[in-house]
């Protein structure tokens, strides 16, 4: 069974948030405006959270993309009344938009703070209605939201591929976060695939899971020289 | 001959309540109404616009309804406590104070539940949990266990309302249909007393189990998440502990306010609220031990995450609150009620009144402070929650409609249980 996960290369990343802009766009996620992101209601799939390393003079900033990690063992998933959101069989985290009644209790127990709440409904300013992608549906008011790993994008993939009856070659899926990097610092692929360039990614010594400590078991790792935020130690390194 | 001249004068002045309404009544009722109006317009502006309206963010995607969801749960723990254990035990001095506080218990979870449908995203699908329930999740055992509390509850308070029910079959001018069902043919034979008080027995114990559950199972809503300081095994009896505190301090309000409206002053005396009083410092000093415990627990620990919390609570945004908790919660009740010369009815309605609001605040600050600071820390500084003027209206309309509940069933039924007034033995009866 094909496993999905993603390695993330924080030393790839320069923070220039072209795969915050292509899953906004990719995934129908629609623009907060001023007065809602002034509130903190913006929703953001994918966003980049920036960390300060080091003391003056010494220092530099470290870019991390922060997602839904799609975790084995999911807080999110046990507290939903309903099963609005499960574990597929392929390791996806999914969200059944419809079954959402909106208590909001995945949100509050997700670690990663990565769920996303649709306090009004949805609306872009013209003409951005005209960027909306027909492969994904718009969500309505009151009913959560989350990074889905492009599930139309696999689908796709997934469905050529039995077409043409074949596997699913390494690298044929590419969430718009990894095809839009400038610096391909975030690979997509199958880990349960001995060979793919993320089982490899995930071996690697570099490789760091996110709140590993939790034992929530995310399915996406960040790659780092030296530790996350030993600050002196990660500048001599460089 | 005596005797019953004697159980006239209790019917009489027990039952005055029911069968006459002054204007009182309907400008109180008015007045309650209308702040339930207001909040009836916020809702429309809720269910127009969706949650937007309210103050809720990210990461504080819980805020004023979860925490007054928590609050009237609390509340609603009088009930039990002094009924059950009072029954059991065989205090006699409960016999005026019971049913003041099974009313509580039933109005106070329906004001609680109420704000499930707030809270929702999608209030038009609150069923989906009953037929599509996740058992792992900890809402839908808050579901299971407010509905069996709910049940038990309603019982609980009818059994012993049956023989007063017979006796307004009799006597009440109006409704005379409605409690010729109700009293189910109650004659007050021997064998009905015997049944009667057999039932009462059997719910007293099986309704205390039951309430310990349901604030165990709120209270594991948030502490079974990995959410810093939520995430503590403390918190079950640390919220059964609070829940029955600040119900003893609303059974205390309740008892003072009806005493001086329905001139109860013959039946609910100061011994009661001597007593009570002595059960409030009980559980202030729990409270405050638990609450001691729990917080250097992690302060000990110092732990990152939830240092964040503690100190948002010690000295950040939520120290007003938090500190303000401390003082009414503990301080105040205390320096007031453990002299006798304070503890007196006035004192107690004033201690109680801090309690209240103590408790709310402790609810307040343990909600949002914790969903402020996750263990993701770039959401720390995503702005706090303030709450918007809808969540302040539904919340004032949810202390009105609590109070109307009470003013409208005082019309229907005596508020002090007449037949276990009758009852008491003599040396209780002296001093009712």
């Amino acid at each position: 069974m094909t496993q999905w996960t993603m390695a993330i290369d924080v030393d790839r990343c320069t923070g220039c948030e072209a795969c915050v802009v292509a899953c906004r766009e990719e995934n129908n996620v629609p623009v907060a405006g001023p007065e809602s992101s002034a509130r903190g209601r913006t929703t953001e799939w994918l966003r980049i959270e920036r960390f300060l390393e080091g003391t003056f003079p010494d220092v530099r900033m470290v870019f991390k993309p922060v997602l839904c990690v799609h975790c084995d063992d999911a807080p999110c998933v046990k507290v939903c009344p309903v099963s609005a959101t499960y574990e597929t069989p392929s390791g996806l985290n999914a969200q059944i938009h419809p079954r959402c009644i909106g208590t909001r209790a995945c949100a509050q127990a997700c670690p990663y703070t990565v769920r996303f709440f649709n306090w009004s409904e949805p609306s872009w300013d013209a003409p951005l209605e005209q960027t909306i992608n027909p492969d994904v549906a718009v969500r309505w008011r009151g009913i959560m939201e989350k990074c889905t790993f492009c599930l139309q994008r696999i689908r796709r993939v997934e469905d050529r591929a039995k077409e043409e009856q074949r596997g699913v070659i390494d690298g044929e899926v590419d969430p718009a976060c990894a095809q839009s990097c400038p610096t391909r610092a975030i690979t997509f692929g199958d880990l349960d695939e001995r060979d793919s360039r993320v089982a490899e990614l995930f071996r690697s010594p570099r490789a760091e899971l996110p709140m590993e400590d939790l034992g929530t078991g995310p399915r996406v790792v960040y790659l780092k020289q030296g530790e996350w935020r030993g600050s002196v130690r990660a500048r001599s390194e460089d | 001959m005596e005797a019953s001249e004697h159980d006239r004068k209790i019917e009489d002045s027990l039952l005055r309540h029911v069968v006459e309404t002054g204007a009182g009544f309907y400008i109180v009722a008015l007045m309650l109404l209308s702040v339930i109006a207001v909040a009836g317009f916020a809702w429309s502006r809720q269910l127009a616009n969706g949650l937007s309206v309210a103050g809720m963010n990210e990461p504080v995607f819980w805020g004023l309804y979860i925490t007054n969801y928590i609050f009237f749960i609390g509340i609603s723990h009088a009930g039990t406590l002094i009924s059950a254990i009072l029954r059991l035990t065989g205090a006699e001095w409960r016999r005026p104070i019971t049913r003041i506080a099974e009313v509580i218990t039933v109005i106070a979870l329906l004001m609680g539940s109420s704000n499930i449908l707030w809270h929702l995203g999608r209030p038009e699908r609150l069923y989906l949990p009953l037929l599509k329930p996740q058992f792992l999740s900890p809402l839908i055992w808050d579901v299971g266990a407010i509905s069996l509390y709910i049940t038990g509850s309603v019982i609980y308070l009818f059994l012993p309302l049956i023989p007063d029910l017979a006796l307004l079959r009799d006597r009440s001018p109006r409704l005379r249909g409605l409690y010729r069902i109700l009293s189910l043919g109650w004659t007050g034979t021997e064998r009905q007393h015997r049944i009667l008080e057999k039932a009462i027995s059997v719910m007293a114990v099986a309704i205390i189990p039951v309430a310990v559950s349901v604030h165990t199972v709120v209270s594991w809503t948030l502490s079974m998440t990995l959410v810093p300081m939520w995430h503590t095994a403390i918190f079950g009896p640390y919220f059964v502990v609070g829940a029955i505190f600040s119900g003893i301090a609303a059974l205390l309000i309740a008892m003072a306010v009806l005493r001086r409206v329905f001139h109860l002053e013959d039946y609910i005396t100061p011994l009661q609220f001597n007593n009570l009083s002595l059960l409030l410092i009980t559980m202030a000093c729990l409270w405050a031990y638990f609450t001691f415990a729990e917080h250097l627990t992690a302060w000990y620990g110092h732990e990152p995450a939830e240092m964040a919390v503690l100190s948002s609570r010690l000295t950040g945004a939520f120290a007003p609150y938090f500190w303000g908790m401390v003082v009414s919660c503990f301080v105040i009740p205390m320096s007031i009620l453990v002299f006798k010369k304070t503890r007196t009815v006035t004192g107690s309605v004033i201690a109680s009144v801090f309690v209240l609001i103590g408790m709310w605040f402790e609810r307040f600050v343990i909600v949002v402070s914790s969903a402020s600071h996750p263990r993701s820390q770039q959401m720390w500084d995503r702005g706090l929650y303030s709450p918007s003027w809808v969540e302040l209206s539904v919340t004032a309309a949810e202390f009105s409609a609590f109070i109307l509940a009470y003013v409208v069933l005082a019309k229907l039924f005596p508020l002090v249980s007449v037949w276990e007034v009758k009852e008491a033995p003599p040396g209780v009866a002296e001093t009712v």
